[in-house]
């Protein structure tokens, strides 16, 4: 998506700050939290103005450093500091806000209060004073003002769509007076255009002085918005670098201690139909959910993965829960394996013999504080006895046996889920889809918020699976994990609008996700609307 | 804005449906307002079935006997905002003036023998702290040992309702004192005045609600508690002292139940609680905290008084009216998810 020199003159001047002092400074501090040390001896420190990576696998100490920078735990050893100074007390809450704020992956927007009142949460009024209700709105109107924000300071929180919160919550961290803003995966739940919307914010702040630490698993925003890379592994300190000298093989490499030959490769083959002609693995007709998309046709052949592409909104994965039969459509057909699917009925689609990978892991993939092995076969209790009756041993001998073939990080099959990393819950997801034996697979952003190399491990699974006969229909608008499909099809305001073969140039594809490309396609009339 | 790249432009339309987002918040003053139509309806049905319904006499009677359930509702309502619940207010109700009352009665000389201890007038103050104190063992176990507030209010429910058994032996204590009587028998300006008072204590909770920083910390507490200890609040604190103020309101009504009735029994509250959660819900409070507002949950009290009296008047028999009671219950809090607009959850 980006070359890593682009940086190299992107960023003019980074005014504010005393010269000298970087904002925020970690000198050699070290967490443990019982008999786990989550950070050994590692250091950080952001300049005035910058935008600075910090990265790592799951696991790697940067949810621990998080906690120590914004003052909500303190380290062991080693100090922290803000503009040379050392960090306030853990008491004095308002120190820190003014010093460091986070805006976290789950949102501390309350839904039930309005937009001005979340902004100014408990600092409403002073002291014991009523609080003014039309002063606030001013006072959170000017505020949304200085930063360029278009809400209503009046509407209600709950009305809002994601990328409106996160712009609130960093606005909100900013009216503390804090010139040093964490960002934890900012990108994780925005589209294609929201992000480079939230960018540009970003950029625009960069230049008055503020400076961002920001944590993701995109390599890729790294490059697009930061000086700076930080990388931990394993609790430690790996390496500090300006991103405009360091290349991606070589990030990915600090990030994984291995070195880039003994990463998989995802040259994808030309799909090649079996010879004998079987009914397709999956195949969808004009199917359609009125207001959402219209009349979308998919077929997708034994042994082949197919991409889904589109940006929030594009109904592309509202598609794919219509076929996993998490929604009814209005019209249209499913077919697995030539086998029609009653739409609207999971079961249905069950028994049919597909599996499915659902968008939002935490909501509905997996059951937190149940074992491994009940969360990976939850879709096949069916096969591990007779008459929905098995013993806990065949649950644990199935379960372990999937764990074996998901790669799946963990103590043994009764852990509970809620006791694994993003990437390993992931896993279990994705081997409760394969637990069934399914003849064809949907996945809806199979790699969200997992790292470097469990994303790998998963994308691996998937290219297994359809070498050993499944057909899948990979819904997601992530370039890594569309590489991986023979052929993407671009959905735009609910309608498939191109389609482009393995091999496809990653600028054209985002502009066709981002309704901007290909002034060939028959909707171009419908894009000129927007 | 003036540096855009063309991804942005895309980003840039999307606020262009703002205007119908922001129109919404213009109406969350009506939801206060949602069971006024209700409301109004029941005093029509009410005027069509009975020439006393309407009369000064009738409403006067309805709102006295209201003013225990709104104070227990208040209470209810302060809890369940901030994303808690109690359950053992119903037995706070009565175990506060049986205790307070056992305490002060003299040792000899009535059906009921208490300990002799102190003035008549020390009942009110002993029954509103034996209310703080069942207060502050449910925020102890609930807040600081961390257990569930459903079972452990409920587990309390049970306690102290045994424990009045234990006190006052299964028999009701009629000798009151005066000072507990006071409230229920007598008139300011020609309003009962436990209808003032109570109508004092629902003054203060709408401003602190509405317009202090500390009240309305309580609803970020209830819709996001994480975000509200990031905000600064000390959230167990907060919730804590709630929970004490609903436990000595419970008990405040409680002593206006014993002074209006002249007499104090284990069996009073019994079933109260269900009442006490139905008015607070078609009040349009959430049960997952958060959400919902004193007054509206006021209506729900006067709602729910409504189809009481409506349903005595159209000569629904005593050992009947249990059930329709609950099944008009029932069917007002279908009808109230659908004028409100919003999920009870």
């Amino acid at each position: 998506m980006t070359t890593p020199d682009r940086e190299a003159a992107g960023h003019p001047g980074r005014p504010g700050g005393a010269p000298g002092h970087p904002v925020a400074t970690a000198l050699d501090v070290s967490k443990s939290f019982g008999a786990t040390r989550a950070l050994i001896d590692v250091g950080i420190s952001v300049a005035p103005g910058e935008a600075h990576a910090l990265v790592g696998r799951n696991g790697a100490g940067k949810s621990t450093l998080v906690s120590l920078l914004t003052g909500l735990a303190r380290p062991d050893r080693g100090r922290i500091l803000f503009d040379g100074q050392a960090a306030p007390p853990l008491s004095d809450r308002a120190g820190w806000q003014s010093r460091a704020a986070c805006v976290y992956q789950k949102s501390t927007i309350i839904p039930g209060l309005s937009v001005a009142e979340n902004l100014f949460l408990n600092r409403q009024s002073e002291g014991l004073r009523p609080i003014s209700w039309k002063a606030l709105r001013t006072r959170a109107a000017d505020l949304l003002a200085e930063y360029d924000i278009d809400v209503d300071p009046a509407a209600s929180a709950a009305t809002l769509a994601v990328d409106q919160r996160q712009v609130l919550e960093i606005a909100r961290a900013l009216s503390f007076g804090a010139r040093f803003i964490i960002l934890d995966e900012p990108t994780a739940q925005l589209d294609g255009a929201n992000i480079a919307a939230l960018f540009d914010r970003l950029r625009r702040l960069q230049e008055s002085g503020v400076a961002f630490l920001f944590i993701s698993h995109h390599l890729s925003e790294v490059y697009e918005v930061c000086q700076t890379v930080t990388v931990y592994r394993d609790a430690r300190h790996i390496l500090t670098a300006p991103v405009s000298g360091l290349d991606k093989d070589a990030l990915i490499e600090a990030m994984t201690g291995e070195d880039r030959s003994a990463r998989a490769e995802f040259a994808v083959d030309r799909y090649l139909a079996p010879a004998s002609q079987p009914a397709p693995a999956l195949q969808i007709s004009s199917l359609s959910l009125p207001g959402t998309f219209q009349e979308v046709g998919v077929t997708v052949g034994v042994g082949e993965i197919v991409g889904l592409a589109g940006a929030g909104g594009s109904g592309a994965v509202a598609v794919g829960e219509t076929v996993a039969g998490l929604r009814r459509p209005s019209g249209g057909t499913v077919e697995v394996a030539g086998r029609r699917v009653r739409t609207g009925s999971v079961p249905d689609a069950l028994r049919a013999g597909l599996g499915f990978v659902p968008e939002d892991r935490h909501a509905q993939g997996v059951v937190p504080l149940r074992p491994i092995a009940e969360n990976i076969t939850l879709t096949a209790t069916d096969r591990l006895g007779r008459h929905g009756f098995f013993t806990g041993e065949s649950l644990r001998r199935a379960g372990s046996a999937l764990m074996r073939r998901l790669d799946v990080k963990a103590e043994g099959p009764d852990q509970p889920v809620s006791a694994l990393s993003g990437g390993n819950q992931q896993k279990v997801v994705m081997g409760r889809a394969l637990a069934g034996s399914p003849r064809a697979l949907v996945l809806i952003r199979p790699t969200a918020g997992v790292d470097v190399k469990s994303k790998e491990s998963l994308l691996g699974t998937v290219r297994q699976a359809a070498a050993d006969g499944c057909g899948a229909l990979l819904v997601s608008d992530e370039l890594d994990d569309l590489r991986i499909a023979h052929r993407v099809l671009v959905m735009f305001k609910g309608a498939v609008v191109a389609e482009f073969a393995s091999g496809w140039g990653d600028a054209a594809l985002i502009a066709a996700i981002e309704g901007l490309g290909g002034a060939d396609r028959p909707d171009q009339e419908r894009n000129d609307d927007e | 804005m003036s540096e855009v790249t063309t991804m942005s432009d895309a980003a840039d339309l999307l606020p262009e449906a703002e205007p119908a987002r922001a129109a919404r918040s213009g109406t969350r003053w009506l939801r206060e307002f949602s069971l006024i139509p209700a409301m109004g309806l029941l005093i029509l049905i009410g005027f069509i079935e009975s020439p006393d319904f309407l009369t000064g006499d009738n409403f006067l009677a309805m709102l006295q006997q209201s003013t225990e359930l709104s104070v227990l509702v208040l209470a209810e309502a302060l809890i369940l905002i901030g994303g808690r619940m109690d359950l053992s207010l119903e037995s706070t109700v009565t175990l506060a003036p049986v205790l307070a009352l056992w305490l002060v009665l003299p040792t000899s000389g009535n059906r009921f023998n208490g300990l002799g201890f102190g003035a008549a007038w020390l009942a009110i103050p002993a029954c509103l702290l034996v209310g703080a104190a069942v207060g502050a063992i449910n925020g102890f176990l609930i807040l600081k040992m961390n257990l569930n507030g459903f079972v452990v209010t409920l587990g309390m429910l049970t306690t102290l309702h045994g424990l009045v058994v234990v006190v006052d032996g299964g028999q009701s204590i009629t000798t009151v004192p005066p000072s507990f009587s006071y409230l229920g028998h007598h008139d300011w300006l020609g309003l009962p005045a436990s209808v003032w008072v109570c109508g004092l204590l629902f003054t203060l909770g709408i401003a602190a609600l509405g317009w202090y920083r500390h009240g309305r910390a309580l609803y970020a507490i209830g819709g996001n508690p994480g975000a509200a200890r990031a905000a600064g609040i000390r959230v167990e604190r907060t919730m804590w002292i709630v929970l004490i103020i609903g436990s000595v309101l419970a008990a405040f009504a409680g002593m206006l139940y014993t002074g209006r009735l002249g007499s104090a029994s284990a069996s009073q509250g019994t079933g109260k609680i269900f009442e006490v959660f139905a008015a607070t819900v078609i009040g349009g409070v959430s049960m997952n905290g958060g959400r919902g507002s004193l007054f509206g949950a006021l209506t729900g009290v006067l709602t729910l008084r409504l189809i009481g009296n409506v349903l005595t008047f159209g000569h629904v028999s005593a050992q009947d009216i249990e059930f329709f009671n609950g099944v008009v219950i029932l069917v007002a809090l279908v009808v109230s998810r659908y004028t409100s607009g919003t999920a009870q959850d």
